[in-house]
């Protein structure tokens, strides 16, 4: 099978345009016999379901989470981004579109990019409609701020609760259409498998999470907003309960997976503290803005950081860059806080952290300006580890943050099995190797108020679809398929927790699949992951029943995926044989320790097809061509 | 750090339930009340015995989902904070703390400390919106909002949805919640073409739900995670009475 991305022709600026005429459309009358299934209500999922229920077309959408607003995007911080240009410093389309493939070190597809880049602006004006309350000027105007690796100010947003407020202006869109009764919502459902009836995604299995019964949910299309596989590591800036298991099971259905190395790690979460953490903390990029980030000068310095003067510091990122300084990408800033600790410049008490600093700003500006900033962020610090951050710098170090690889979906965001699309943080699109900040709001709203309604229509229009009925055999099937797991896991009995095993699962991808990865140590992870996953398969513990609430029967099976997918993480890993973006193999790099990529054998994109159990995935290759954004290496200097 | 737990367990919606005393050990000062549920819990497990399902899944006071008891508490001792925010450093060492659900008619208890409180949503279904469909929306600039005027809408929008409120109040009133997001809608320009229907809808819908009435002593203001003012229950009620002159 060759991947075809159907890029439209024509000139980058008129692609959608002449895409979305060409599209086929479905008649009004007609709209409201198709029954589509929109699976998680995060961003993407809950301005997809909403509008397309708007469009008239027939929408179950569901979640495991016991409402729409808890979905993970609730938790976003710093903002999204749009062209506005409202700030008059020269931003346009096209400079968010350059800097999006640039940031993403060429690993993105360009029409993508530059069609998001398009309608993010309209992101904005529907949220604003929506009584989302952005953050404004005096003068009643939208206030911008610039966001790591943006030399403009085109970020919008809402206190330090961006994500929060975008998505509860979704979820208010998505409860107009539930009162219409043109949305049908259910909650606590967790899919557990994709029905795929003659080579057509046609409907999903999912567990009512409450009582424990298999429900079969037949469709003409399936939607998977499901969110990024961040917590294979354990530890990571997700929500507890963000797994990858939909879009595992769809991989196994025929939905190729693209890139799973391609991961992000944010430059400033707090740090680790003990073996009984659930998980890290973001502080929001933004704060890149205003703080400044340094280490001691001197190696294993213990003084307290007031008591080491102005010119024995190392505000390294400002000299190693001096143009983006503290605003580098995040690639770029997680791997040089790494490498100053690995070298022994490292504060607190683990050594595992460097400081970011905010005593210029307060000073320059006041305390006051600064509470009105950031005062949530510096709550919640305070609130962690008992420190005031007006009084002293912030410690921070990286974590596991987001994916940039996931299902391999085209131009309309279709995967590999017809009518499965795939939105949000669950796809691959595009943000190639490397996401920028506040990117990721913009991707998911983009992809479900302004794609996904389009594109849909078109597969739809030109698809004739055979009945289903839950008791053809595709359903039986799938639903026994998934019953048969769920048994088998809870009758191992083994002696280690499903935590315990996922622990370990972390600790291996951190060290070897992590910030920096070489042969050696992936090749080690190759061996551990499938020991690994042996021994949960005959050492799992999962008490309770099947047919109750049963959180540690939820978490095995997602773990079981996590499993999974960690291999094929490090597979993938091993197979990019260069740098680039997030992925960094130390055998490639430049002299000054930048990512050193290799466009003559890897600018493209990955696509993994599963061959079956136990077998070796295939590898399928998209290959990318950059007709406006010529690759460069990277320069933040 | 040591302690004495007095959970309350309930297998489902039928079960009657009743405390049952755990005691928690070295537990980290720095850990989170969650981080202690869940070294508990992962000892349940390994004596084969059921842990303690509780509702969570942001862990950093922003998705609203847990929500529990603490010591006849909402959100436990401290003010301003969700309870995964809480850390093991505010109580004592060795002292006893008593853990249980949200307690509300309009909440039923799922399983243990867990509740269902999806008469929120069905109160936001009924109006906790602006009827704007997808595309064709002016730009973002057209209408400017004062700053202050902005900045309140965004206070009442903080809501996370968690409860505690309800949970906090001797009548069970959402009023708070429903506030929150009355006033958040009826500040902003946008939102005053519908605010009549709205403020109608969404009260109705709060009472059929089975959630008490106002009596003013302010518990909710007390409790809420995200220090939701009264001043939003206020406009609520002026909003209603609006409504029924207009
Ligand atoms: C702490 C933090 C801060 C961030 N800050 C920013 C920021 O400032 N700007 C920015 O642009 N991005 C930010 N991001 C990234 C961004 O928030 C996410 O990438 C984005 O919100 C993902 O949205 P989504 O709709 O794709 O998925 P999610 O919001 O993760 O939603 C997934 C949904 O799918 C459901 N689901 C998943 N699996 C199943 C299943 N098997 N069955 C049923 N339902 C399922 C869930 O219930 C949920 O409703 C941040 C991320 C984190 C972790
Ligand atoms: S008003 Fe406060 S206590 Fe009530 S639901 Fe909202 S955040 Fe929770
Ligand atoms: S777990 Fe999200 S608010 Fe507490």
């Amino acid at each position: 099978m060759t991947l075809d991305s159907k890029i439209p022709e024509g000139p980058i600026e008129k692609k959608w345009d002449n895409h979305r005429f060409n599209l086929k459309l479905v008649n009004p009358a007609n709209k409201r016999k198709y029954h589509i299934i929109v699976v998680g209500t995060g961003l993407a999922g809950s301005s997809a379901a909403a509008s397309l229920a708007e469009l008239g077309y027939n929408i179950t959408s569901l979640c495991y989470h016991e409402s729409p607003r808890r979905a993970h995007s609730i938790a976003a911080q710093g903002g999204i981004n749009a062209p506005k240009n409202y700030t008059n410093d020269g931003d346009s389309i096209y400079r968010l579109f350059y800097d999006t493939v640039k940031g993403g070190d060429y690993r993105a597809r360009e029409a993508n990019v530059y069609r998001l880049a398009q309608v993010s602006g309209s992101i904005i004006d529907q949220c604003v409609a929506q009584g989302v309350p952005f953050a404004r000027e005096y003068g009643g105007l939208l206030d911008n701020r610039s966001f790591g690796g943006a030399q403009v100010s085109r970020t919008f947003y809402a206190r330090g609760q961006t994500g929060q407020q975008l998505l509860l202006g979704a979820y208010s869109a998505l409860c107009r259409q539930i009162n219409a009764g043109t949305v049908k919502f259910y909650d606590r459902r967790e899919m557990l498998d994709l029905v795929v009836v003659d080579g057509q995604a046609r409907g999903i299995i999912a567990r009512n999470l409450v009582d424990g019964t298999l429900e079969v949910y037949p469709a003409d299309a399936v939607v998977l907003a499901t969110g990024g596989y961040g917590n294979t590591f354990f530890l990571s800036t997700m929500a507890k309960a963000s797994n990858a298991t939909a879009a595992w099971r769809a991989y196994k259905r025929g939905a190729f997976f693209a890139n799973p190395c391609f991961t992000q790690i944010h430059p400033t979460c707090i740090p680790v503290s003990g073996n009984y953490q659930s998980k890290l903390t973001l502080m929001s990029e933004s704060l890149r803005n205003d703080g400044r980030i340094w280490v001691p000068k001197k190696k294993n310095d213990t003084r307290r950081a007031k008591d080491i003067p102005e010119n024995e510091r190392d505000y390294y990122l400002e000299r190693l860059y001096p143009s983006f300084g503290n605003l580098v990408p995040r690639d770029v800033a997680s791997r040089r806080a790494k490498e100053m600790c690995d070298n022994g410049y490292g504060v607190g008490s683990t050594g595992q952290a460097v400081y970011l600093d905010f005593a210029n700003a307060i000073e320059r500006n006041g305390k006051e300006w600064i509470k009105e900033k950031y005062g949530n962020l510096f709550d919640i610090y305070h609130e962690i580890t008992a420190e005031d951050p007006y009084k002293t710098p912030m410690r921070i170090y990286p974590a596991v943050h987001y994916t940039m690889g996931g299902i391999w979906v085209d131009y309309n965001l279709m995967s590999t099995v017809p009518g499965l699309y795939v939105l949000g943080e669950a796809n691959f699109s595009d943000h190639g190797a490397n996401r920028l900040g506040a990117s990721a709001l913009m991707q998911g709203l983009a992809d479900g108020y302004f794609i996904i309604p389009y594109t849909i229509g078109d597969y739809l229009a030109s698809t004739t679809f055979k009945p289903v009925k839950t008791d053809d055999a595709a359903f039986k099937d799938a639903q026994a398929d998934v019953q048969k797991k769920i048994e088998q896991l809870i009758s191992i009995k083994g002696n280690r927790t499903v935590d315990d095993i996922h622990r370990q699962l972390g600790k291996i991808t951190w060290d070897y699949v992590g910030m920096a990865r070489n042969r050696e140590g992936l090749k080690r992870a190759l061996e551990e992951i499938p020991k690994l996953r042996e021994e949960f398969w005959q050492d799992v513990k999962i008490v309770g029943s099947v047919e109750s609430l049963n959180n540690e029967l939820e978490k095995a099976g997602r773990v079981a995926d996590f499993i999974e997918l960690g291999e094929l993480l490090a597979q993938d890993a091993l197979h990019r044989e260069e740098s680039c973006g997030g992925h960094f193999r130390e055998e490639y790099q430049t002299e000054e320790g930048e990512a050193k990529r290799d466009d003559n054998n890897f600018c493209n994109v990955s696509a993994w097809e599963f061959a079956g159990e136990g077998k070796k995935p295939n590898l399928h290759r998209e290959q990318l061509t950059f007709e406006y954004v010529k690759p460069s290496q990277r320069s933040y200097k | 750090m040591n302690f004495i737990l007095k959970a309350w367990r309930q297998k489902n919606g039928n079960d009657k339930g009743m405390f049952v005393a755990y005691s928690a050990h070295d537990i980290s000062p720095d850990a989170s009340f969650l981080e202690m549920l869940d070294v508990l819990n992962d000892e349940l497990v390994k004596k084969g015995e059921e842990p303690i399902a509780f509702d969570h899944d942001c862990r950093e006071g922003i998705c609203g989902s847990c929500g529990l008891m603490i010591n006849g508490r909402a959100h436990g001792p401290q003010r301003g904070i969700a309870t995964c925010e809480l850390r093991m450093r505010s109580f004592k060492d060795g002292s006893s703390i008593v853990v249980e659900p949200w307690r509300a008619a309009a909440f039923p208890v799922i399983k243990d400390l867990v509740v269902d409180r999806s008469s929120f949503d069905r109160i936001m279904e009924a109006g906790g919106f602006i009827s704007v469909k997808t595309g064709g929306s002016p730009d973002a600039n057209a209408i400017p909002i004062p700053k202050s005027i902005s900045e309140e809408a965004m206070d009442a929008a903080a809501c996370i949805g968690c409860g505690a409120c309800v949970a906090a109040c001797k009548n069970s009133s959402a009023m708070l919640f429903v506030g929150a997001k009355v006033s958040h809608l009826a500040l902003l320009p946008q939102g005053r073409s519908e605010r009549t229907e709205r403020v109608e809808h969404m009260i109705a819908q709060m009472d059929e739900e089975g959630f008490g009435g106002c009596s003013n002593t302010y518990a909710c203001e007390a409790e809420c995670p995200k220090e939701i003012s009264v001043v939003h229950i206020a406009r609520l009620n002026r909003e209603y009475l609006r409504a029924k002159l207009v």
